[in-house]
């Protein structure tokens, strides 16, 4: 039986939805973007070009709702099939857009580099419970403008998962897609095997800027799937009571959903979202408290509900350093979220209110994922019942550490951790060098990069990519990008 | 005098509306404009301050405080011009143009004028042009400005080029904050000050307006 966990009962799931939906058709929403509020009003909303405003209808809603595909998957660069966002499958990407790095040495933070992104694309392509790579944090040796296209870039170059990415700003968002373009090799193949998810913002309360709307639009001509990431704060920028906040959060998502399903009908997206409580003593959105993660299960149920596939910003870590409180965020995150069968769970890696990546927490972190999974695989009898029979052979061998039924079930019903997971005796600790967590998760790292092997992309390709990345960063200034190990 | 402690403790509070009836009170009784503002609603404010900061109290009752402060200055405020009564300064601010966050810059700018200064919050996505040409026409100051992404931040020294160019650089303070930015890269662009969040902004202009 595979466990799980529920948060809200139907009576009070179907109120939060039309709760939300009174919201969208009383109230509306405030998109700073003319053509989608005129697409909005051909499609029956009541709008006002003064104040932005969209009034919807529930018809819209129910429209977006019906077209809105309940799964899709994602391809790797080589266009296999890598990620499945179905059901209640549960898959883990790395955190994404973390402003610093956690540098091993010093403990630090400090602004990345292209090398630290080789690294962790180099990296990503060993941690095995981590199904697809996310754009990460942003180099700080490019031009600012670039920075955003500039990881993705990177991303495609060093890693062959499929990527969660997003755009800065509406430009940005062209040259996003023409990287993608040169890995397919066409929009038909892109739109067949899509190979990125684009987060895209509301702001709390149910507002639309003018760049995260329109990123919705643009995704949706492309077919290239989206997550929508509404953040209300709880007690701030959303009723203090978690389901105030999962209201104001069903709102904001669904007119999201309509923008998508609008623009193109059965294109793929993630109800997704990283809302999140706000810290009254030191003014901050932590992602690690347990309101954040029960708000996020929570809305997972009511986009389960819809029958679409869901996301979340769970499993990651307020801390500042790879503590036990970035153990313990990270690991109650990620087993709530598996529990409760978010598709895609970013999380992976980040600290520090979603600012700051850490290498060695992310080679820690994949161990985590790797035991979610265990645990959401569950148990059901494999050969155990009747018992006799192994109880005799026990009895007469000693141990059952050869046995049959050992060799048959021992790799399926026993996860093997990584060595950066303790689990030596003293004395073998001891000799193995008493290495503390940060240290065993250093020396994991690092075999992995020195074993690295490059994604098998064809020549062509890479030079397509490189091509289109000096072309876009010559228009910024750049004539040079940074150097790139190989 | 009595009547300070009492506007400074209904301040604390929270409760506006004594403050309200306080400071009518007070202006009655002929207490000069300037004293009331610096000894009660200033006073009480410093207290709440101090309060938060050693986690005594939340940011609600800071909230609520400041209300109560803003009672009290509506008061005042019609009077301060026929006096000549400053408030403790003026700033503008803003979050850096392509920027859409804005909580941060909220946040700073109800704490500031919970603390007796004159806020003009262009909003966010503002150009460089607006901040220094705001910071002219009323002669702010200080300027604020928060920038929440790394692509964003660099549009911070933009304004203080601006405000080189237009010769107010110096005369008029820059505070930056944000979470990308720090104060090793406040000083390398030129800003005054760098403040890691409302209180500690709070904290910073007013000892730089005290110094003056
Ligand atoms: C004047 O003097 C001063 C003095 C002090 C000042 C000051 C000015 N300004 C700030 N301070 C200081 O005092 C304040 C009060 O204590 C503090 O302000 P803060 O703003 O730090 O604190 C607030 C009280 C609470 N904190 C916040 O409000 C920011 C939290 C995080 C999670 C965040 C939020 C909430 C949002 N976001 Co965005 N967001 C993140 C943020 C992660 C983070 N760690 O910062 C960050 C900054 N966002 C990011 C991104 C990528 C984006 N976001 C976007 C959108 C949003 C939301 C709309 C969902 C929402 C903003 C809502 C709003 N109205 O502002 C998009 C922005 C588009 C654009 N062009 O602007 C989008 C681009 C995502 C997308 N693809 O659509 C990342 C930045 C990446 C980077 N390297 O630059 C990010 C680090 C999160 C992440 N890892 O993805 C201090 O910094």
């Amino acid at each position: 039986m595979r466990p799980t966990i529920e948060f809200l009962d139907e009576r009070t799931l179907e109120r939060i939805l039309s709760e939300a939906i009174d919201i969208l058709c009383k109230i509306g929403v405030e998109i700073h973007n003319k053509p989608v509020l005129e697409m909005l009003a051909d499609h029956g909303a009541d709008i006002r070009l003064d104040n932005y405003r969209a009034t919807f209808t529930e018809d819209i809603i129910n429209k977006a709702l019906t077209l809105a595909p309940s799964s899709f998957k994602l391809y790797d660069s080589l266009g296999n099939e890598a990620v499945d966002l179905s059901e209640e499958n549960v898959n883990f990407t790395p955190g994404s857009a973390a402003i610093n790095v956690l540098d091993y040495e010093s403990d630090k933070i400090r602004k990345p580099t292209t090398a630290d992104y080789i690294r962790y694309a180099k990296l990503m392509t060993r941690l095995d419970h981590i199904a697809s790579q996310s754009t990460a944090f942003i180099p700080a040796d490019v031009e600012a403008k670039i920075s955003d296209s500039y990881r993705l870039f990177l991303s495609l170059l060093y890693c062959r998962k499929p990527v969660v990415t997003g755009a800065f700003t509406i430009e940005a968002f062209e040259i996003m897609k023409n990287l993608q373009l040169a890995v397919r090799g066409s929009e038909k193949e892109l739109k067949a095997k899509p190979l990125t998810i684009f987060s895209c913002c509301p702001t709390s309360p149910v507002k639309w800027s003018d760049v995260t709307s329109q990123n919705v639009v643009d995704c949706a001509r492309y077919g290239i799937p989206v997550e929508y990431i509404a953040m209300p704060l709880a007690g701030f920028m959303s009723p203090v009571t978690l389901i105030g906040t999962l209201v104001q959060h069903t709102a904001e998502t669904l007119s999201g959903l309509a923008i998508s399903q609008l623009t193109n009908p059965g294109t793929s997206v993630l109800y997704g979202g990283s809302p999140a409580i706000f810290d009254v003593r030191y003014e901050t959105t932590p992602m690690g408290a347990i309101e954040t993660q029960m708000l996020d299960c929570a809305y997972n149920e009511i986009g389960k509900y819809l029958d679409l596939p869901t996301q979340a910003y769970i499993g990651l870590s307020d801390a500042k350093l790879l503590d036990a409180q970035a153990g313990l965020e990270t690991g109650i995150g990620a087993t709530l979220a598996a529990l409760s069968g978010i598709n895609n769970i970013s999380g992976p890696g980040m600290l520090d209110f979603e600012s700051c990546i850490s290498l060695e927490k992310l080679v820690l972190d994949n161990q985590i994922c790797g035991m979610t999974k265990r645990l959401i695989k569950g148990m059901e009898p494999k050969e155990d019942f009747p018992m006799i029979e192994r109880m005799e052979e026990l009895l007469h061998e000693q141990h059952l550490l050869i046995s049959d039924h050992t060799m048959k079930y021992l790799n399926e019903e026993h996860f093997m951790p990584s060595q950066t997971i303790d689990r030596a005796n003293r004395a073998r600790y001891e000799e193995e060098g008493g290495l503390t967590l940060k240290q065993r998760a250093h020396k994991e790292a690092e075999e992995y990069l020195a074993e690295y092997e490059k994604p098998g992309l064809s020549e062509d390709v890479v030079k397509e990519l490189i091509r289109l990345m000096e072309e876009e960063a010559k228009k910024y200034g750049m004539d040079k990008l940074p150097d790139r190990e190989e | 005098m009595e009547i300070f402690n009492q506007i400074a403790e209904s301040l604390q509070k929270g409760d506006h509306e004594k403050v309200a009836i306080l400071t009518r009170k007070a202006l009655d009784d002929k207490i000069a404009v300037q004293q009331i503002l610096d000894d009660g609603l200033i006073a009480g404010m410093n207290v709440v301050g101090e309060d938060f900061k050693h986690h005594r109290i939340f940011l609600p009752s800071v909230l609520l405080a400041a209300r109560a402060m803003y009672a009290g200055m509506d008061l005042l405020k019609p009077l301060m011009i026929k006096e000549d009564v400053r408030t403790i300064g003026k700033v503008v601010i803003g979050t850096i143009k392509g920027d859409l966050h804005d909580i941060g810059k909220n946040l700073v700018g109800i704490m500031l004028k919970g603390a007796g200064f004159e806020v003009i919050d262009l909003g966010n996505d503002v150009p460089p042009e607006k901040f220094v040409q705001t910071a002219k026409d009323d002669n702010a100051d200080a300027i604020g400005l928060s920038a929440l992404l790394t692509t964003t931040m660099t549009g911070m020294k933009d304004v203080i080029d601006l405000m080189k160019s237009e010769d107010i650089y110096g005369k008029v303070k820059v505070i930056i904050g944000g979470a990308p930015v720090s104060r090793e890269f406040a000083e390398q662009i030129g800003a005054d000050f760098y403040a890691f969040d409302g209180m500690n902004a709070v904290e910073t202009l007013k000892a730089y307006v005290k110094d003056r």
